[in-house]
């Protein structure tokens, strides 16, 4: 298992993506996909950055993905992995992986997401992934 | 329309410092201005036309010009990060064939070093930028933003730690004639790749250094370029472009040098085996590898072979580059690499690059940078410049 673990910054949230992060706080993990060209995308946004509709809306995910790539910060004061996952039928997301030992990650492993709590009183947590 | 001999490089000054705790960061933009001018053999009067980034101090432009007492016809602070300046010789060129300007001043300048700002620490880049609440919580920061394009170029085309070490290699072969540098200590592949491990798979010694300081260029009209004393450098092509996560479509393996490339080189109406010396940003080694690929200087995934063995040493390699020891061993002044890639080009073309260093007949050079981040979304703008 890693070692001490790095405090997560809360996420600054607006008024486009409140849903998603209130969502988060129920355990539950949110895509934004475009209601005209059918696209799901990361970072969820109210207009689709595959064809600029505004007709997009919210589907829950299960969170399952395969790491993209993956850098361990190896001299940062709480060692952490950074990554890009592939989240399962969809998009690309950067991300954590978390709650592992960072010598083992590997470039298509499968993973799972896990919410770890972010810093301050009512802020959300952010999704994350671990080994599957 | 085109640029294509439609303005040249007059002037270009590379702050000699590496360590300016004495100075404020609006100094050194002012004092390499005067230095880029000198080089010249213009004034502060002559320039009608000034470009600066993010770096420089104050609203946009507007700080810096009035700090230099500038009377301007035309102003630019496009900021795409550290390859802005090979941009901005770009939009310079464009605005004097428009007829907006005839001497337009660059400059950038920046005290990292001095302030403790290094590439490991997660930097938040505007609290509403759209993707920092998606992205900062992350500890996303220069050095593993890059390590994750490192990663998946060796796993998709099995580049070795050993083939990016080359690169470094390859720079501090140049820097130990540069009494300016940073790092002047030739170093081996062997003690690249024993450094220690700062993101994965990217090691202390394939990092770039922090270091203080500035550089300016002065980019003139033909008119103008003809009554000055310098060799006539040439701006032949120019190309930029952006790339970023296409949505949540992210492919790592490539950068937006394979859109700014194409359009310089057809601008310029050369390839790349014509190009004699190139200036390649190298925020890390990986960075080099990639852009050369897109640049066509080989094929994709074959970067690692094209940099090993000393390819990219001048004198011994078929690619010489960054012969002033680059962001690796010189000098990365602001955290932004792109004027000097522009001043080494520009000494090789006019013949005054180290003797040790320069490139036979670099008539026809290249500079390349990359802005922002390659592993999130990042800016690329190419140069090619001829010695008249
Ligand atoms: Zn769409």
């Amino acid at each position: 298992m890693a070692g001490k673990e790095r405090a997560i910054p809360a996420p600054g949230v607006n008024p486009e993506t409140e849903v998603f992060w209130n969502a988060a706080k129920e355990g539950k993990f949110l895509l934004r996909s475009c209601d005209d060209c059918g696209k799901s995308h990361w970072y969820p946004r109210a207009v689709c950055p595959h064809c600029l509709s505004e007709k997009t809306s919210w589907h829950e995910h299960k969170g399952g993905g395969t790491i993209y790539s993956v850098s361990v910060m190896a001299r940062a004061p709480e060692v952490y992995a950074v990554a890009y996952v592939t989240l399962d039928g969809g998009p690309t997301m950067m991300t954590n992986i978390v709650d592992c030992d960072f010598s083992t990650l590997k470039i298509g492993q499968k993973v799972k997401l896990v919410f770890k709590p972010t810093q301050g009183e009512g802020a959300p947590p952010f999704p994350m992934f671990t080994p599957a | 329309m085109t640029i294509k001999g439609k303005a040249y490089i007059a002037g270009a000054f590379e702050h000699p410092t590496r360590l300016a705790k004495d100075k404020s960061v609006a100094q050194l933009h002012a004092e390499s201005a005067a230095g880029a001018l000198r080089d010249a053999g213009l004034t502060k009067d002559d320039v009608d036309g000034y470009f600066c980034a993010g770096d420089a101090p104050g609203l946009g432009p507007l700080g810096m010009a009035d700090y230099m007492n500038l009377k301007l016809k035309h102003l630019d602070s496009t900021d795409v990060g550290g390859c802005s300046y090979i941009s901005h010789v770009s939009h310079a060129a464009q605005a004097i064939a428009m007829g907006k300007c005839k001497v337009a001043l660059i400059t950038l300048a920046g005290r990292p070093r001095s302030e403790g700002h290094s590439g490991a620490t997660p930097r938040m880049r505007g609290a509403d930028a759209p993707d920092t609440q998606w992205e900062f919580p992350l500890g996303i920061a220069t050095v593993n933003a890059y390590a994750m394009v490192a990663a998946r170029h060796m796993y998709e085309f099995g580049t070795t730690s050993e083939q990016l070490a080359w690169v470094k290699v390859a720079a501090s072969h140049h820097a130990q004639h540069n009494p300016h540098a940073m790092l002047r200590d030739v170093v081996t592949v062997e003690q690249v790749v024993n450094s220690p491990l700062i993101a994965t798979p990217l090691h202390r010694l394939d990092c770039c250094v922090v270091s203080d300081g500035g550089g300016a260029l002065v980019v003139v009209h033909p008119d103008i370029a003809k009554t000055l004393k310098r060799p006539m450098i040439k701006v032949l092509g120019a190309g930029e472009s952006m790339k970023g996560q296409m949505g949540g479509a992210v492919d790592l393996t490539y950068s937006a040098a394979v859109r700014s490339g194409p359009m310089a080189f057809s601008e310029a109406g050369v390839k790349p085996s014509d190009i004699k010396y190139a200036s390649i940003y190298d925020s890390f080694t990986i960075t080099v590898v990639v852009q050369l690929e897109d640049l066509g200087f080989c094929e994709k995934g074959k970067g690692g072979a094209f940099v090993a063995d000393g390819n990219l040493i001048s004198g011994v390699g078929k690619l010489p580059f960054n012969t002033d020891g680059g962001g690796l061993c010189n000098n990365h002044p602001a955290n932004r690499g792109g004027i000097t890639k522009v001043i080494e080009a520009v000494r090789q073309a006019r013949g005054e690059a180290h003797p040790a260093v320069q490139v036979k007949n670099a008539d026809l050079v290249l500079a390349h940078g990359t802005g922002g981040l390659l592993g999130s979304r990042h800016g690329g703008a190419t140069l090619i410049l001829e010695r008249e």
